[in-house]
């Protein structure tokens, strides 16, 4: 089956999710582009790779607006 | 918490029993409408959770309330069964096809007219009738968590061990959203179930059967997986309704909260519980889909309610 999910998750720390954000876990802090750090207060973090989020550095789902040919691969 | 008033006799004779005031057989046909029987199985399920001031722990082993919620439940899951129109076309990329699927079965948004044209007394509204399943937030998928296979169980713990806090009892989602009722003078351990209609409390009971149910895990997981697929944007529009309105912060942090929290369990969901889950037992994919459907058809249901009581096309 296809899309990634059946592996075990061992190596798993950092996720690119087909069509949506980078899964980030055990991460303390992310620095974003203009070298501000964002601490991290969760197991897992969903970084925005569409970009048009209105929390960034942080995913809001807002890719899911965007038509499949523009979502992040 | 008070057991909710009765809305018939089989709801009274439950809190009778309950009481200890009567030690008669009871049975489903005591029930007077669908509203009668859906408040009867919340009462006996709320057995299972924090149960009620006065009430005797034991009585949730209680044989004769187990046998009435078990009838209760098959009534339930037959109907919801009977709305379900089956699962897509099969696909090889099951993360997809599930992400599509809740795609497709958008219904009515309550958050977007809030966003937009919400009154103070609406956003009220809303909280009250959601507050009957957001104060206990996670704790069906928890009942869960024991009997998943290995994979999915370690996906789940991670998004309950989110949901519960990270290990801070302030950040509890069910706490967040006790404290948000409390800034806008809401009584979180009064209950708001006597406010609420047929279609909440059927919700209500699905999740909970959902998850009381070995068997039907699959079902429980996605509609887990479906409810936070549908979380992330709603959430960020009702922030900024609430915003626009005024409301205090608790109920703003509230929604912020899981804007960013549910983006993360979206995905943690259906490529880490869901897809695992039907790849170790392949048998879970029709019931996989069914939760999905009735978590979707049933929030759809609220919307339609909720939006026809306050003039406004759905």
């Amino acid at each position: 089956m296809g899309g990634g999910g059946v592996t075990e998750r061992a190596a798993a720390d950092v996720v690119l999710c087909p069509g949506g954000p980078m899964l980030v876990r055990g991460a303390r802090h992310v620095v974003d582009a203009d070298g501000t750090r964002h601490p991290v207060d969760r197991p897992v973090v969903a970084v925005c790779r569409c970009e048009l989020s209105a929390t960034l550095p942080w995913c809001d789902a807002t890719h899911k607006r965007l038509p499949d040919e523009r979502r992040p691969r | 918490m008070h057991i909710p008033s009765p809305r018939g006799k089989l709801s009274a004779c439950v809190a009778e029993v309950l009481r200890q005031q009567q030690v008669g057989p009871i049975d489903a046909s005591f029930a007077e409408s669908d509203e009668d029987a859906a408040l009867s199985l919340w009462i006996l399920h709320e057995l299972s959770y924090s149960g009620f001031a006065d009430v005797d722990d034991g009585l949730e082993w209680d044989i004769g309330l187990v046998t009435l919620r078990l009838e209760l439940e098959a009534a339930l899951e037959a109907q919801l069964r009977d709305r379900f129109p089956g699962p897509p076309e099969p696909s090889d990329d099951l993360v997809a096809a599930f992400f599509g699927y809740v795609e497709t079965h958008d219904g009515p948004s309550l958050a977007g007219h809030v966003h937009t044209d919400g009154t103070d007394e609406q956003v009220l509204e809303l909280l009250r009738w959601r507050s009957v399943y957001h104060l206990k937030e996670t704790d069906p998928s928890a009942f869960v968590l024991a009997r998943l296979p290995r994979p999915a169980r370690a996906a789940l713990a991670e998004l309950l061990y989110d949901e519960y806090g990270a290990g801070r009892p302030e950040r509890l989602h069910s706490h967040l959203f006790a404290e948000a009722m409390r800034s806008v003078g809401l009584d979180p351990e009064r209950g708001y179930v006597d406010d609420v209609p047929l279609e909440v409390l059927e919700l209500n009971n699905a999740v909970t059967m959902f998850g009381l149910h070995r068997r039907l895990r699959g079902a429980a997981m996605g509609h887990l997986a479906a409810f936070e697929c549908t979380s992330s944007v709603p959430s960020r529009r009702l922030v900024r309704g609430l915003q626009r309105l005024g409301f205090p912060p608790p109920v703003i942090d509230y929604y912020e909260e899981h804007v960013l929290a549910d983006a993360v369990h979206e995905q943690v969901a259906v490529r880490d519980i869901v897809s695992p889950l039907v790849t170790e037992d392949p048998r879970q994919l029709e019931d996989v889909f069914f939760g999905a459907f009735t978590c979707l058809d049933q929030e759809a249901r609220v919307a339609r309610v909720l939006l026809d009581r306050w003039g406004v096309a759905a």
